[in-house]
């Protein structure tokens, strides 16, 4: 017996695609429902998720992987691909995360979004984004997954710059269209070299293939697939090299910032290289790389985050370093592939609620988003701080809450391995832990302990505030947060007891002995805790005790490097952007000097010739006839000429 | 009599035509060239019809004659009508239609 409510799939797609396509095509008619039909397209997403889910708990595991064809696609000569989803848990859990995430989201801007004058078209937008995910992780094929994949980056850029009236705002989402499109063409050219070696794109004729065409067609061509599939998740997932643009996506609405940095977009390139697992297996040099990528991610975001002032943009480094994470877990093979997903979902909830609750802030705030300019407002806005404080010891991994049982199990897989490996990548990721608890706290005591900041102090003739009367959201904004929290708080004890979770993504990832770490596990949990206390500890000292200044003060080198994103787009404009200037400013000056300057030239001198003919049309019969006389005594010298 | 003089006669009219047409500046006398021109080719027509005993020739000379009387007729009228516009039966005034 399979699943019965297979053929629900085609309808997770088309419900919130409808959703869009109603929303932009009808325009201002559905100006004063249209978020109301936004949120329903994404409820009865949520609820056709269910119904599958339920259906697939209720089916033995071993036929929970089932692919429904709807029909064929393309058919041409060698690239035959079919139209069709694949079901199974590691889909599910992306089905649940990205709707029941998202309907939230989706809840929460009806509010946020109130008083903006395209409300339907955020919602439009909002649907069109959960469409395409939902596609990206319900594609049977590499090619159906690209489409969504697609699709996603062009939701991301549409919301990104969505108050695009600001040059600024237009200008972020151009930035992450554009590094996004350096990962597709990695995933195209993954592609191209699947299709030369399998003969085809489809999953179910790839992935278990995989191990033996390793050794059929040599290892530098899976080393180059595994490569090429990280690059798409570097551009998707903003892991290094390509990870300038997470921070610039703030520009966007906040709920945006939720949806992109917890349920869909970033999470996709750590599905792809979930998904495709014995790929990276078969090439040992690419996972190696995977997991390096990861670990120099996590604590590149780590270090970007203590500096930042900015909530939003500390919040999205704190994205990056955790997606490092979840990056190493999949670099680990399949020891981590369980612990990738299981953080990425704990993740989706505490960094969802996190937004959210950042957004309430800033709604208060009158969208300010310097922290610096915050403090004490833990009276003021109890539900915002309660919420998201549940976030932040998630976060943290503070035991019995969601992101201690996911990144703990990460750190514990880190350290398993021979050699080096462990050891590098187990202290990276322990150190991640401790910096990430320092940054986290800081923003948490910057926003809501300390001194009242936002109102000017006669004391200090402080010019720059301006008087707030800061307030909490209305309910329909602080709902969403409420059950984030509680989600933050309880999902990841849920999932882990018994490894539900691990077990629950067996038919995809596999069965996995239990490997012993290089250090004992109590040892490690120990270690972790106490550097995450020690972080927390040190943020409370400088940032809860001692006063926060609202100029940032001058610190140290790291610190000012960590403030401008340790560089990051210096460095892009250094190696890629100048030299494709000079590049392209090369080309176009050769091909002024060297082609346009031939063509002119050929052109002028059948002018030039021309103008000379012309001379010869003076208007005189008599020049005429004398013309006519000379060439017939041109044509009857050849003729006597050919006589003779 | 040769018969190869009433060629050369017919050469050196045709010449004179020719050059009339190339060097006057009056489109009468220009015009009475181009007839003595005609006038040369009936003389060759004739002759060669005389020198084969064919009458081609001399069918051709009336057909040249017709044409050349129309021809005047209608070119008669232009200079007319040109002349009572400009005042002037000059070719060289006559080069409007150049640019």
């Amino acid at each position: 017996m399979t699943m019965q409510t297979l053929s629900l799939a085609p309808w997770l797609v088309a419900t919130p695609l409808a959703g869009a396509v109603v929303l932009l095509l009808a325009g201002r008619r559905t100006n004063r429902w249209g978020h109301w039909l936004g949120v329903l397209a994404s409820a009865a997403t949520f609820v056709v998720g269910l119904v599958m889910l339920l259906d697939m708990l209720g089916t033995p595991a071993e036929e929970r992987v089932v692919q429904q064809t709807v029909g064929t696609w393309i058919d041409a000569g060698p690239l035959h691909v079919d139209l069709g989803f694949q079901v199974d848990p590691l889909s599910m859990t992306f089905v649940m995360l990205v709707t029941f995430v998202g309907t939230l989201i989706h809840v929460y801007s009806v509010a946020y979004m109130d008083h903006d004058v395209d409300r339907r078209r955020f919602f439009a937008y909002l649907n069109l984004f959960v469409a395409a995910m939902l596609l990206l992780v319900l594609a049977d094929s590499y090619l159906l997954l690209f489409v969504g994949w697609e699709g996603v980056g062009l939701a991301s850029f549409l919301l990104i710059g969505f108050w695009d009236r600001k040059r600024e705002n237009a200008v972020a989402g151009t930035k992450a269209f554009v590094m996004n499109r350096v990962g597709d063409m990695g995933l195209i050219v993954a592609m191209m070299l699947l299709l030369a070696t399998f003969g085809s794109l489809d999953f179910a004729t790839v992935l278990p293939a995989a191990g033996e065409a390793g050794s059929a067609v040599g290892e530098p061509t899976m080393t180059a697939i595994g490569l090429m599939l990280l690059l798409a998740a570097c551009g998707k997932s903003a892991q290094l090299p390509l990870q300038a643009w997470l921070g610039d996506a703030m520009a966007g609405p906040t709920p945006v910032s939720a949806l992109i940095h917890a349920a869909t977009m970033v999470t996709a390139g750590v599905y792809l290289l979930v998904r495709s697992g014995p790929l990276l297996e078969a090439a040992p040099d690419a996972q190696l790389v995977v997991a390096i990528v990861g670990a120099l991610t996590l604590l590149f975001g780590a270090v970007v985050g203590t500096a930042k002032d900015d909530i939003k943009k500390a919040l999205a480094a704190s994205t990056m370093s955790q997606i490092g994470y979840m990056m190493l877990a999949a670099g680990l093979g399949p020891v981590g592939y369980a612990f990738a997903i299981f953080h990425l979902l704990t993740h989706g909830f505490f960094k969802a609620g996190l937004f959210l609750g950042a957004g309430s802030v800033m709604h208060a705030m009158d969208d300010d988003v310097n922290m610096r300019r915050f403090g004490g407002l833990a009276r003021l806005l109890p539900v915002t701080a309660i919420t998201m404080g549940l976030g932040w010891l998630a976060i943290l991994g503070v035991p019995p809450f969601s992101g201690f049982w996911s990144k703990d199990k990460i750190i514990e897989a880190a350290f398993v391995g021979e050699g080096w490996r462990p050891w590098v990548f187990g202290l990276a990721a322990l150190l991640g832990a401790g910096i990430t608890a320092y940054y986290m706290s800081r923003l948490f005591f910057m926003t809501f302990a300390g001194r009242r900041r936002w109102s000017p102090d006669p004391d200090q003739g402080d010019a720059g505030a301006v008087v707030r009367h800061p307030h909490e959201a209305p309910a329909l904004m602080t709902w969403p947060m409420i059950v984030l929290a509680a989600g933050s708080v309880a999902l990841g004890g849920l999932l882990a007891i018994g490894d539900r979770f691990v077990t629950w993504l067996e038919p995809v990832t596999g069965h996995v002995e239990h490997h012993e770490p290089v250090l004992p596990v109590w040892l490690l949990v120990t270690l972790t805790l106490l550097l995450v206390l020690a972080g927390a500890a040190l943020a409370f000292r400088q940032f809860a005790v001692a006063p926060v200044p609202v100029e940032p003060p001058r610190s140290t080198a790291l610190v000012r490097a960590a403030r401008v994103d340790l560089h990051q787009d210096d460095v892009n404009e250094a190696l890629v952007m100048r030299p494709g200037q000079y590049l392209t400013r090369a080309l176009v000056y050769s091909d002024r000097a060297a082609v346009d300057a031939g063509w002119l030239g050929l052109a002028g001198g059948i002018g030039r010739l021309g103008t000379r003919l012309r001379r010869l049309q003076n208007g005189y019969v008599r020049s005429y006839a004398a013309t006519m006389l000379g060439g017939l005594g041109v044509v009857a010298l050849v003729v006597w000429l050919l006589a003779i | 009599m040769e018969i190869t003089n009433y060629l050369g006669l017919a050469a050196i009219l045709f010449a004179i035509g020719a050059t009339t047409v190339l060097l006057r500046r009056n489109a009468i006398v220009v015009f009475m060239g181009v007839e003595l021109m005609l006038n040369a080719t009936n003389l060759a027509f004739v002759t060669f019809a005389r020198m084969h005993g064919d009458v081609t020739g001399q069918v051709l000379a009336f057909f040249v004659m017709v044409v050349a009387a129309a021809e005047v007729v209608v070119g008669l009228a232009i200079i007319i009508m040109i002349f009572r516009a400009r005042r002037s039966a000059s070719v060289d005034d006559v080069n409007l239609l150049q640019s």
